[in-house]
C-alpha cells in the first residue's frame, strides 16, 4: 500500500535517494517541476515507461496539489 | 491523480512507493529547488534578499535596533518560538519605543507572499501601490527574506535581456 508523505518528510526522503515522479502531463512537466524530477504522465505509465526507474530505491510521485 | 500513480507503480512492482500528497504547488510555494522553462524567469523566493534580521516577540526593540543597524539593515522581522513570521519593525517602530518589547511595537501580521510568486504581476502591484519592500515566506510561514522591488525589477529586465525580447 502506497504510503502519504508530507512536506516535512518529502525532502529528507529526497536526500536520502527516492526518486521524484512527475505524474503531470508532458506539457506540465517542462513548464515547471521539481528540481530533478523526471517525468511519467499517469496515463503512460506501463511497464516500458518506468523501466528507467531503479526499483530498488524509494519512489515518490506527485502531481499539482492534493486532488 | 498521484494516489493513483502511486498504486499503479505498485501494481507495476515498486515496493516502496511515497504519494507527496500536497503536490507541485506545496513544493514550490516552499521555495525548493524547481527546473523547467518557467524557472528562467526568477520568483519571489529567487530574488528576496536572505539575511533579513529576525527577533523573538520578547525582544526589547533598543536592542532590536542596534542589531538591525549593526548589519546595515533598517527592518527586523519578528518570530515566534516555532519560527513564524509574527510581525515587522521598521520606520518609526523601531526609533521611537526602546523599552518597549517587540511584540508592543510591531506591525502586526505584516502581508507575506510566497516564495513562488511569480515576479512580473507581483512587480505590476507593487509599482500601482507604491511598495517598496514585502516579507516573503513559506507555505509554513517561516521567513525565507524580503524582496526588494528594485530588485525585482532589475530581475526582471535581465530575463528579458535574456530572451531577446
Amino acid at each position: 500500500m502506497p504510503k502519504e508523505v508530507a512536506i516535512d518528510g518529502v525532502r529528507s526522503l529526497v536526500d536520502d535517494g527516492a526518486q521524484l515522479v512527475d505524474v503531470l502531463p508532458e506539457a506540465e512537466y517542462q513548464e515547471e517541476h521539481l528540481a530533478g524530477a523526471i517525468n511519467i504522465p499517469l496515463k503512460r505509465m506501463t511497464e516500458d515507461a518506468v523501466a528507467r526507474l531503479d526499483r530498488d530505491r524509494p519512489v515518490i510521485v506527485y502531481c499539482w496539489d492534493y486532488q | 491523480m498521484s494516489p493513483r500513480a502511486a498504486w499503479r507503480l505498485e501494481r507495476l512492482g515498486f515496493r516502496e512507493v511515497y504519494d507527496f500528497v500536497p503536490g507541485k504547488m506545496a513544493w514550490l510555494a516552499m521555495g525548493w529547488p524547481r527546473e523547467g522553462t518557467a524557472a528562467r524567469v526568477p520568483n519571489a523566493g529567487e530574488v528576496a534578499r536572505r539575511g533579513t534580521p529576525t527577533c523573538v516577540l520578547e525582544d526589547l526593540v533598543g536592542d532590536v535596533r542596534d542589531t538591525v543597524l549593526a548589519v546595515g539593515r533598517h527592518v527586523c522581522i519578528v518570530v515566534n518560538d516555532a519560527g513564524i513570521v509574527e510581525g515587522r519593525l521598521r520606520g518609526s517602530a523601531l526609533e521611537e519605543t526602546p523599552e518597549a518589547t517587540a511584540e508592543e511595537a510591531m506591525e502586526i501580521g505584516p502581508t507575506t507572499i510566497r516564495p513562488s510568486e511569480p515576479l512580473e504581476p507581483l512587480v505590476e502591484r507593487m509599482q500601482q501601490r507604491g511598495v517598496r519592500t514585502i516579507v516573503v515566506s513559506d507555505l509554513k510561514g517561516h521567513l525565507v527574506g524580503i524582496l526588494y522591488r528594485e530588485d525585482a525589477e532589475r530581475a526582471l529586465e535581465a530575463a528579458r535581456e535574456h530572451d531577446g525580447s
